[in-house]
């Protein structure tokens, strides 16, 4: 991985949507998206448990979209961060420049500090 | 993809849909499917317990086809006019759109910049979460398998199948809007537009260009 290309550019202002005052991990720490292989709705994608990116951004905190998909009310909320990869990391044949990025949403009962 | 510049959306906005008044070529065929049943069942229990009213429905499909889908390009070509607009879009897109009197209702809003050095793209991996607040209906492609499976890890091939080819020093950026968000690309406003009216700059704001699979293009606006 190139140095330094997930944390290229201004980091992001704080968002106002859902106040996370609880939240484990902060902009800029790097995190690895646990490798766990759960039945049932998940949010978060196959391609990239395992891999290991770097937050950048805070969304918020958010009902939980595991409870919610079968009918309850997703409390307690989760706190929900943007986490950046090197898409170099993520896919192995990966063909593009080493600074092409992917970014997503994970929620923080997902990552594991890195 | 097609090369052809104008979107349906750049057409319509500048009164050259000459489909206009082509006449109406698809029909019903067959007995409805099973989720139009269940749909048609859904609504008709709403309307007698007085939750929704048919009105409210029709007037819903309506704001899809005729609101809906302009707002994104709005939007931002006042983003583009407006540095301390953009500056609160990139950093509230909820709050900034609600300010301009667009509400996004549930949808929460994160606007991403292209500049000389990123250029951004959308996709949803798992389903087809899409700004549809801002956007209207998400085209048939990015509902594709092909799409969303391909864009996340070819993503240069998959742009210049749309006829966008990014030279290397420029950081392709994709973003999978996988979960609570949505977002809107706000594209580099090309040379070309100096004085431009916020009306003349939103016709070249096409959706493809605010999903970010392309760019906006000075010869895309008005001519016929």
């Amino acid at each position: 991985m190139t140095p330094g290309v997930l944390t290229q550019g201004a980091p992001p202002s704080p968002s106002s949507y859902a106040p996370a005052p609880g939240h484990r991990f902060e902009v800029g720490d790097r995190v690895a998206v646990k490798r766990r292989y759960p039945p049932g709705h998940r949010r978060t994608p196959y391609y990239i448990r395992g891999k290991t990116g770097v937050i950048e951004r805070i969304c918020g905190a958010f009902p939980n979209p595991e409870e919610l998909a079968y009918g309850f009310d997703g409390e307690p909320k989760k706190v929900l961060y943007r986490v950046r990869f090197a898409q170099a990391s993520v896919w192995p044949a990966y063909r593009g420049p080493a600074r092409d990025l992917i970014e997503m949403e994970i929620f923080e009962h997902w990552l594991e500090p890195a | 993809m097609s090369d052809h510049p104008h979107d349906h959306y750049a057409k319509k906005k500048h009164g050259h849909d000459h489909r206009d008044h082509a006449p109406v070529e698809q029909r019903d065929e067959g007995p409805p499917s099973e989720y139009e049943i269940m749909s048609r069942a859904m609504q008709e229990l709403l309307e007698e317990k007085g939750a929704v009213t048919a009105e409210q429905v029709r007037r819903r499909m309506e704001l899809f086809e005729d609101e809906l889908p302009y707002r994104g390009s709005r939007v931002v070509a006042h983003a583009w006019t407006d540095p301390q607009f953009r500056k609160r879009l990139l950093e509230d897109g909820k709050a900034a759109c609600a300010e301009f009197g667009i509400d996004l209702e549930a949808d929460r809003l994160i606007a991403v910049e292209n500049t000389p050095e990123v250029h951004n793209v959308i996709v949803c991996t798992l389903c087809s979460c899409y700004p549809r607040a801002l956007l209207g209906m998400p085209p048939t492609w990015y509902k594709s398998t092909n799409y969303r499976s391909r864009v996340v890890f070819e993503p240069r091939a998959v742009l210049k199948e749309f006829g966008t080819v990014l030279p290397d020093h420029v950081s392709v950026r994709v973003h999978d809007s996988n979960a609570d968000m949505r977002y809107v690309v706000v594209p580099m406003r090309p040379e070309g537009t100096e004085g431009w009216s916020e009306e003349r700059l939103a016709a070249i704001l096409t959706r493809d260009t605010l999903v970010g699979v392309t760019v906006p293009r000075v010869d895309a606006a008005g001519q016929t």
